[in-house]
């Protein structure tokens, strides 16, 4: 008979008070969200919390036996920091279970101000070679890094080995090109970053114009970055999934329209000793937040039961973007 | 060959829709909207600067089109045809059942706009706020309808069994939200 293993904590996103009730109720031990400013990389129009609302979920997530972490993970702007170590302020008041930060400054001042509150590095800090991570752990007493998609689960495995705090691997959702917390590419057409001021691709900037051949194309900042087909799935109008021309070909230059799926590999994740999995999504709706919640709910229940691996693959397509999934830099397969 | 495709409804609702007056409709989804609205101020403040700007909601398979406006008080729907929708700064086009499957968390809007089932047209920024506080509103049937007590329920569970019936039949795209 199989030993039983230690579940995989499953930590899910939400974007709106609802959106953490319906993660909670769906089996999440952990819900991360933001405050609705720019301290938090989904600062998008209509989503986010309120300090009231904070407070409101932090009690629902405790009620029922989940945590709740608050994203502070943008990097503060010179001269104009009081909005950041104010939402560590709330998140310390609310009774959060944890702060992710990448920024040193809202990183010295939460480890300073509040000792006791747990800080997990998000992975807008790139945190990836064992020398950064016993930095911010020596420096600021980080318990958890959440790693950049960038590492295969063999070098996943072998970090883990050189680190002495936890580890958090996404498992689903948006990808974000390969320079986590380093991005330009949005500021390059926009002016606004995820780094900085929370906003990928900023919706005010994105304009979808149906073509007289009945092409959809998307524009980011007056610049067209892919042109859709009748009927042929979108994806998100970021430059880094955007169509270029190079030697003579168009195609898909940095990434392809495509979400992350890593539910195959929870066996391994777990052998490299990968404390935490972490569904993408805050911006996504309650249907999306559900429906992926539960499936990984039931394949790490799967996991710690008998130790059997499920892709999830066909009950999720439905959500995923460009209706196509991949394992990402877990497997390294692509060209 | 089925009449029924992309959760459409058939060609002959639109038909019959035609010559239906458009005032009475407008004038009940004005009260609904501004029910709510006033109920639920929290979710106004949600939507920002997007509650004074007017958002056309075109369902793709009626002969008319709303244009909606969430500013408080001053809510408003107005019935318009599909020249005039066309004029809002924002539009969210698709099948009816599935602009009602949106407004009770059945679909996902970034997977209908992934899947083509939803069309977004101009400024973007306001659109993704209406669909945010969407998904907080949490609305039913019943608060549309200005009902409470076990008359909601009842409205609530017939309206659900309703869509989901009418969607099978049209073949919508399946529900994103997985059985509990």
């Amino acid at each position: 008979m199989p030993a039983r293993r230690k579940r995989l904590e499953l930590v899910c996103p939400a974007g709106t008070p609802a959106a953490l009730r319906t993660a909670v109720d769906a089996g999440a031990d952990t819900v991360y969200c933001g405050l609705n400013n720019e301290t938090n990389a989904r600062n998008f129009p209509g989503l986010n919390f309120s300090e009231n609302e904070l407070a409101t979920a932090v009690r629902y997530a405790h009620g029922k036996g989940a945590k709740l972490l608050l994203a502070v993970n943008t990097f503060a702007r010179a001269g104009a920091t009081a909005i950041w170590t104010r939402a560590v302020d709330v998140a310390q008041a609310c009774g959060a279970d944890a702060v992710i930060a990448a920024d040193l400054a809202v990183l010295d001042y939460a480890a300073k101000r509040y000792p006791d509150l747990r800080l997990h590095l998000s992975v807008q800090a790139a945190a990836n070679t064992p020398e950064a991570i016993g930095y911010y752990q020596k420096t600021f007493g980080v318990r958890r890094v959440v790693l950049p998609r960038v590492l295969s689960v063999e070098e996943i495995a072998r970090l883990n080995q050189e680190v002495a705090v936890e580890t958090e691997a996404f498992v689903f959702g948006g990808l974000c090109v390969m320079t986590e917390g380093r991005c330009a590419l949005s500021s390059y057409a926009t002016g606004k970053s995820p780094n900085l001021t929370g906003v990928c691709s900023p919706p005010d900037h994105v304009v979808y114009e149906k073509t007289p051949d009945r092409r959809l194309l998307a524009r980011l900042g007056g610049f067209t970055v892919d042109r859709f087909d009748e009927g042929e799935a979108a994806g998100y109008p970021t430059l880094c999934k955007g169509q270029f021309c190079a030697k003579g070909k168009a195609g898909y230059l940095f990434e392809d329209p495509v979400s992350l799926n890593a539910a195959a590999l929870l066996p391994g994740l777990q052998e490299a000793g990968v404390t935490a999995v972490k569904i993408e999504g805050r911006q996504r709706g309650k249907a999306y937040i559900g429906s992926v919640v539960r499936a990984f709910r039931r394949a790490v229940e799967d996991l710690a039961g008998d130790g059997k691996a499920n892709d999830l693959a066909e009950a999720l397509t439905a959500l995923t973007e460009g209706g196509r999934q991949t394992t990402g830099a877990y497997r390294k397969t692509w060209r | 060959m089925t009449a029924f495709k992309d959760g459409e409804l058939p060609k002959l609702v639109k038909t019959l829709l035609r010559p239906a007056p458009k005032l009475p409709l407008a004038v009940l989804l004005t009260r609904a909207v501004r029910r709510i609205a006033v109920r639920r101020s929290d979710l106004i403040e949600r939507l920002g600067p997007t509650a004074r700007v007017p958002i056309a909601v075109m369902p793709s398979d009626l002969p008319f089109s709303f244009r909606v406006s969430l500013d408080g008080a001053n809510a408003r729907v107005d019935v318009v045809t599909a020249g005039e929708a066309e004029k809002a700064a924002a539009r969210i086009r698709a099948p009816l059942l599935i602009l009602l499957g949106l407004l009770d968390g059945t679909y996902d809007g970034d997977a209908l706009f992934f899947s083509r089932d939803l069309v977004i047209e101009g400024d973007t920024e306001h659109v993704l706020a209406l669909r945010n506080t969407l998904e907080q509103a949490d609305l039913t049937p019943a608060e549309f309808a200005g009902l409470g007590g076990p008359a909601a329920d009842l409205v609530n569970r017939a309206a659900t069994e309703l869509l989901s019936g009418a969607r099978r039949l049209v073949q919508a795209p399946a529900p994103q939200k997985l059985p509990v």
